[in-house]
């Protein structure tokens, strides 16, 4: 397999493809721990965890033309299993001793739970949290998908409802306050089998983890796109109806790509709780899901490696605006969204990769603009 | 028998409590129902076109305190709520969402980015606190039918407002030539242009309709409750899921899932938390929609 891997790699067509990932795994893997102290590097790291979500919409918005607004469902679900791990090891009997139900984690015990409820119990075993973390949110997608995608519901009611989930999950935690630890999510999460994840080079390491699943899950992706499903899922978008009367089942493969997504975004959620600490509805919900489509967007939402980027200039520049300019930061997020889908439909990957195109916009902009700016009198008659 | 009236009373005002949130949700519904429903576009910012209705009235009520004709001022909130989302409405097609008419997924995206914007300039404009408008001495008594029964009048007056403005969608959707432009244009455009139907005009006038009635349901919503920025996105979903549950196209439908998702709602907050209440709520209306995906009542389209 990993022959036929690097034969696909390396043919003509495919050789940009190459370089632009290496040069992905240069600035992620030396340029960027070395250009930055540990603080901004754990920031790039959680940026990059969002990049999880942004290549997993590549392949089932980009390519499979499935818009799902409800991919932070699955990062919420993949960083809440495991949140719950960290705060089941953070509140051990011996530092929870203060409280009156000691073993179990703060947020219950202010509000006046005296167990541990069932559905936390298996979140003691951390091989049961990574098995959780990978299949939990990749079989809740499966059960969205075979229930929409099975009865022909897509487009634009796909994106209605998984939107509603979205709110709902996000309502529910909010909700469950003595469950979920309700709109503050899980804190204080600190060691994880005993290993300080707050300590420096936990950071490093944790950082470099994540740096290697998210280019693991481009090659991943890029050979996915590159085999006959890749094909189909093309086909499926442009013309449905000619795929399945060609004898497949649309629905199977838009079911397969969407949890695809979804494992990535879980993968994601679950190293943005390692690296961050804590985990709260706030990645859940509607927002944070349809910003994470705008990652895609501006990266290109057909191009894998640009998402990564999409999600780094998007998160940096949300960073720095914030922190600067915050009442700017909601028009300019605002006038990212209609810009992109009216002027770069392809993002900045169609900018790097059409230049000739690039420039005829360009110049067709500038003329319409001049044509537009000269005086009246000097248009010509009738217009 | 003092004791079945208590219960009688207090499912009576429960279900007014439920008829209220449902001329709201209807109100806004209809808008919605028309822009996606009959043309397909999916507009994010509607919610913001309610914020603007609603700040609208905040804005003439603030006017009519200084000029001293608070009592009349509501009905004159009313168009004028009606008339500013309805130029804003029609400002947006001309714009942007004539460009994208296309590519439906696109258009949420894009109209997502327009209702940030619009958010951040309320927020600007009329500052992060909520405001409520002075209501007129007319609109904040109750009105008691029969001892025990409290009905407040503001509430009423929504429910008139929502019968009224339902009753005129379904005189110009379907009693009128304006209507049956529309409809033709939706069933099929191409045909429709051939027969001298000026679609592009009827694209833009029905959008801006539907911003408009956005409007009007803010004004109704400045009565029951107060206005923040980020007022009219709380809506949003639950607005989409009334007109996709009734089934897009059909108004009926849309009547019907707006009485059943706001009674379901305030029904169960009745029993428990209100979070939870709509947790439910929302949760069966998606498994419905998985089980029935054309709505409630479905309009069969050639499409």
């Amino acid at each position: 397999m990993p022959k036929k891997l690097l034969s696909h790699w390396i043919t003509a067509k495919n050789r940009s493809d190459l370089i632009n990932l290496a040069l992905l795994a240069l600035l992620l893997l030396v340029v960027l721990p070395l250009a930055l102290d540990i603080f901004r590097l754990n920031l790039v790291g959680k940026y990059l965890t969002f990049a999880f979500v942004a290549v997993g919409l590549v392949l089932c918005w980009g390519y499979g033309g499935i818009l799902s607004l409800g991919q932070g469902i699955f990062f919420g679900l993949g960083g809440y299993c495991m949140a719950m791990f960290l705060k089941l090891e953070a509140s051990d009997p011996v530092s929870t001793a203060i409280q009156s139900t000691p073993g179990i984690p703060d947020f219950m015990d202010w509000n006046q739970i005296k167990a541990l409820p069932w559905f936390w119990e298996p979140f003691h075993s951390f091989s049961f949290t990574l098995i959780a973390v990978l299949i939990l949110p990749t079989l809740f997608a499966y059960l969205i998908g075979v229930a929409m995608f099975k009865r022909r519901v897509g487009g634009v009611y796909f994106a209605i409802i998984t939107q509603a989930i979205a709110l709902i999950l996000t309502v529910l935690i909010v909700g469950q306050q003595g469950l979920t630890g309700g709109i503050n999510g899980i804190t204080d999460l600190k060691t994880l089998l005993g290993w300080d994840i707050r300590t420096n080079s936990a950071r490093y390491i944790l950082y470099y983890i994540n740096a290697a699943l998210l280019l693991g899950g481009i090659v991943f992706s890029r050979w996915l796109l590159s085999s006959k499903l890749g094909l189909l899922l093309v086909a499926l978008r442009d013309k449905e109806e000619r795929v399945r009367f060609s004898g497949y089942d649309v629905a199977n493969l838009k079911i397969f790509t969407f949890c695809v997504a979804a494992l990535f975004s879980a993968v994601g959620g679950a190293m943005f709780t390692l690296q961050v600490g804590f985990m709260s509805p706030s990645f859940v919900g509607i927002v944070p899901s349809i910003e994470m489509v705008i990652f895609t967007a501006v990266g290109g939402r057909l191009s894998l490696i640009g998402a990564v980027y999409g999600a780094l200039l998007v998160n940096f520049g949300k960073s720095y605006f914030s922190e600067t300019f915050a009442d700017l930061w909601l028009y300019l997020m605002g006038a990212l969204f209609i810009g992109v889908v009216l002027f770069l439909p392809n993002g900045l990957a169609g900018l790097f990769r059409e230049p000739r195109q690039t420039w005829l916009l360009i110049k067709h902009t500038a003329l319409m603009l001049v044509a537009k700016l000269r005086p009246a009198r000097l248009r010509p008659e009738g217009k | 028998m003092a004791e079945t009236s208590t219960l009688f009373t207090t499912l009576l005002m429960q279900g007014f409590a439920g008829m209220s949130l449902f001329s709201v949700l209807l109100l806004m519904a209809l808008g919605l129902a028309i822009i996606f429903g009959q043309m397909g576009v999916i507009n994010m910012a509607h919610g913001e076109f309610m914020t603007i209705g609603a700040y609208t009235t905040y804005i003439m009520s603030t006017f009519a305190e200084a000029h001293g004709f608070i009592n009349q001022y509501f009905i004159l909130a009313l168009i004028a709520a009606f008339a500013i989302a309805f130029a804003a409405g029609y400002l947006l097609e001309y714009l942007l969402i004539r460009r994208l008419y296309k590519r439906p997924l696109d258009t949420l995206l894009a109209t997502w980015g327009v209702s940030l914007v619009m958010q951040q300039a309320f927020r600007e404009i009329f500052g992060a606190r909520e405001v409520s408008p002075a209501l007129p001495e007319w609109l904040t008594g109750s009105y008691q039918p029969a001892p025990g029964i409290d009905l407040p009048v503001s509430g009423l007056m929504v429910l008139v407002l929502m019968l009224v403005v339902t009753f005129g969608v379904w005189l110009m959707m379907y009693r009128s030539r304006w209507g049956i432009r529309v409809r033709a244009t939706t069933q099929n455009r191409v045909i429709a242009d051939a027969v001298g139907i000026n679609t592009k005009r009827v694209d833009r006038i029905t959008f801006a309709l539907g911003c408009g009635l956005a409007g009007i349901a803010g004004a109704a919503f400045t009565t029951i409750a107060s206005t923040g920025p980020t007022t009219g996105s709380l809506f949003i979903v639950d607005t989409f899921l009334v007109v996709v549950f009734g089934g897009a196209a059909s108004l009926f439908g849309t009547i019907a899932s707006a009485f059943t998702i706001a009674q379901a709602q305030s029904g169960l907050e009745f029993l428990m938390t209100g979070s939870m209440a709509k947790v439910i709520t929302l949760v069966s209306v998606v498994l419905i929609l998985m089980m029935r995906p054309e709505g409630l009542f479905s309009v069969k389209v050639r499409k």
